[in-house]
């Protein structure tokens, strides 16, 4: 938390606004009144354009609970958090646990590509995907026809059994080296005798890992999984440039389905009141980062 | 010594895999930017036999790459310069300067920080709508501004808080107003701290995709995120050329990110924590 600091003899006490008013005003223009805007709006029933907008209450948010597109964007974000958040997160903790013990040369050049694809545009990656996915020349069927397995070749992204979990991996492949550098960093703040003791008690290196490692990196893992959440609440980019939902609705998000009713067909309040649902979701997540907060990360990269 | 590269060489072999996996898939959408259609199809991940230039040279005039780059660049200049001038200011007020109101102010900006674009996306499209302001520079820019600004402001304030205040008094105490103290004194202290800023701003404005998808509807105005989804639902079946696009728009943040990686892991981690 951040305490502000000492007024010097003579100086006015407002001098601090003075200093933050241009970013308050903006901030407050174009942040937070649309914050409280589109709360506002979530109770009214409104095309966007007509005059009128007629307060409706509660109606939008219970509409939305008997909505099957509604929930069904929402079980494919709580889908979407498996592949988001629990499989990059077992990947990350596997390459940490071998990666104990002394530095390995050359893990600098590891790391910057871990980190690649999360300073790629999601819509680069849409691209990237809808390649590697594609029926006939993708390098996925291709290898499957390569290795004899003709059978397993699939239209991933076009079918309805598979276009969801295809897109989700996309989603782990973003996200496990975003954790594995988040754990490394982590790991270097557990002391390498913990682990000497441990070898010389006679410890295997999966009990070393399940009882030194993974306590160690109790808030790098509860910070990682909740940054990783976070991003599969929001997945909205990769969504437009692979399936934009489909087929039928079977990628269908909430993110996307606020852009379809609230900016496609016009339905203000409607769009409002699902945006307010995620944006409460996400808030609730963002403070329980706090909590895990108490243990400061290392900032040792 | 051997003894040593058989501890290594397993952890090598796990690490390449899963490099290779995060790798292979980039590689070959680079690869396929060089290579005609019927290459790409025949060894995805080959080198080209020959090297073409062609389709980037499409992509940037047919494809209109080349108005969609001058948009991305002339956004995330305004937004990049703006954004981190106004955090530096407020970052100082709350890490140093006397500032009623404190307490309630920090969570408002934090709010900020935390919430999900979708939260403001539909009023803003609405006003942008009815002022007219929809297919500018403006509707792009000032959201984008006011977005960055809430995490600026926090990541600025939290290096000037922990600033050394004996720094802060000698320089008073020799004369410095406090304008003075922020850009003689201090700000040169910040360097890393604004660099960190200035690369995160960067590529998140860079890759802004929802603002401008909403914001813009001619071709003129797109930025390239957006100029590549359209691309794509146009030539969804010309591989090469599409594979020129897609470098074209992560070639400028792949670059900022390998000259500044450090500045780029230690944003983006300690930018998860800070939240």
């Amino acid at each position: 938390m951040i305490t502000g600091k000492r007024r010097y003899p003579g100086e006015s006490n407002w001098k601090g606004w003075f200093y933050l008013l241009p970013a308050f005003l903006v901030y407050l223009l174009f942040t937070f009144i649309p914050i409280i805007e589109t709360f506002r709006a979530s109770f009214y029933d409104w095309n966007g354009f007509s005059e009128t907008q007629t307060f409706i209450g509660l109606d939008n948010y219970v509409n939305l609970l008997s909505d099957p597109l509604f929930l069904k964007a929402i079980s494919n974000n709580l889908v979407f958090i498996i592949f988001y958040s629990i499989i990059p997160i077992l990947i990350g903790l596997l390459l940490s646990a071998i990666l104990t013990g002394k530095p390995i040369p050359g893990f600098s050049f590891f790391r910057t590509v871990f980190f690649l694809p999360q300073v790629i545009s999601m819509v680069v990656v849409g691209v990237i995907w809808r390649w590697m996915f594609n029926p006939v020349s993708g390098p996925i069927n291709q290898f499957f026809s390569l290795i004899g397995l003709d059978q397993l070749r699939q239209a991933w992204l076009g079918s309805f059994k598979y276009a969801l979990p295809a897109v989700g991996l996309i989603g782990s492949w973003v996200q496990y080296g975003f954790c594995m550098v988040l754990f490394l960093a982590g790991m270097q703040r557990i002391p390498l005798e913990y682990y000497e003791a441990a070898s010389l008690d006679g410890a295997n290196s999966l009990k070393q890992f399940l009882h030194i490692t993974v306590p160690g990196l109790k808030s790098e893992i509860g910070v990682a999984m909740i940054t990783t959440m976070i991003a599969a609440l929001r997945v909205f980019d990769l969504i437009y440039s692979t399936t934009r939902g489909g087929p039928g609705e079977t990628t269908l998000v909430t993110g996307f389905l606020i852009y379809r009713s609230a900016i496609l067909n016009n339905r203000i309040g409607y769009g409002a009141a699902i945006a307010t649902i995620l944006t409460i979701i996400i808030l609730a997540l963002s403070l329980l980062i706090r909590h895990f907060m108490t243990e400061k990360p290392s900032e040792a990269i | 010594m051997t003894l040593h590269w058989k501890r290594l060489l397993p952890r090598y072999l796990v690490l390449t895999i899963f490099m290779l996996v995060v790798l292979l898939p980039i590689w070959g959408m680079l690869m396929s930017a060089f290579k005609t259609d019927t290459q790409i199809t025949v060894s995805p991940f080959s080198l080209p036999e020959t090297w073409t230039l062609g389709n980037f040279q499409r992509a940037w005039t047919v494809g209109k790459f080349n108005i969609f780059f001058k948009n991305s660049v002339v956004v995330t200049t305004a937004v990049v310069i703006s954004s981190v001038f106004l955090s530096i200011l407020s970052g100082y007020a709350f890490g140093q300067l006397p500032m009623p109101g404190r307490r309630l102010l920090f969570p408002l900006m934090l709010l900020g920080y935390m919430v999900p674009f979708e939260a403001v996306i539909i009023p803003l499209y609405n006003w942008m709508n009815a002022l007219g302001l929809r297919n500018t520079y403006w509707a792009l820019i000032l959201p984008q501004i006011g977005l960055s600004i809430s995490f600026g402001t926090l990541w600025m304030a939290s290096f000037f808080d922990s600033a050394p205040q004996e720094l802060v008094d000698a320089a008073t105490i020799d004369g410095c107003n406090r304008w003075q103290t922020l850009w003689l004194i201090l700000w040169p202290l910040a360097r890393p701290a604004t660099t960190t800023l200035i690369v995160l701003i960067f590529m998140w404005t860079w890759n802004e995709f929802l603002l401008a998808l909403v914001m813009v509807q001619t071709e003129a105005m797109r930025t390239l995120p957006v100029g590549l989804a359209f691309f794509q639902g146009k030539y969804t079946s010309n591989l090469s050329l599409m594979a020129a696009g897609a470098i074209i728009v992560a070639l400028p943040t792949v670059l900022i990110y390998i000259l500044f990686q450090r500045f780029f892991i230690r944003g983006m981690l300690g930018g998860a924590i800070k939240g």
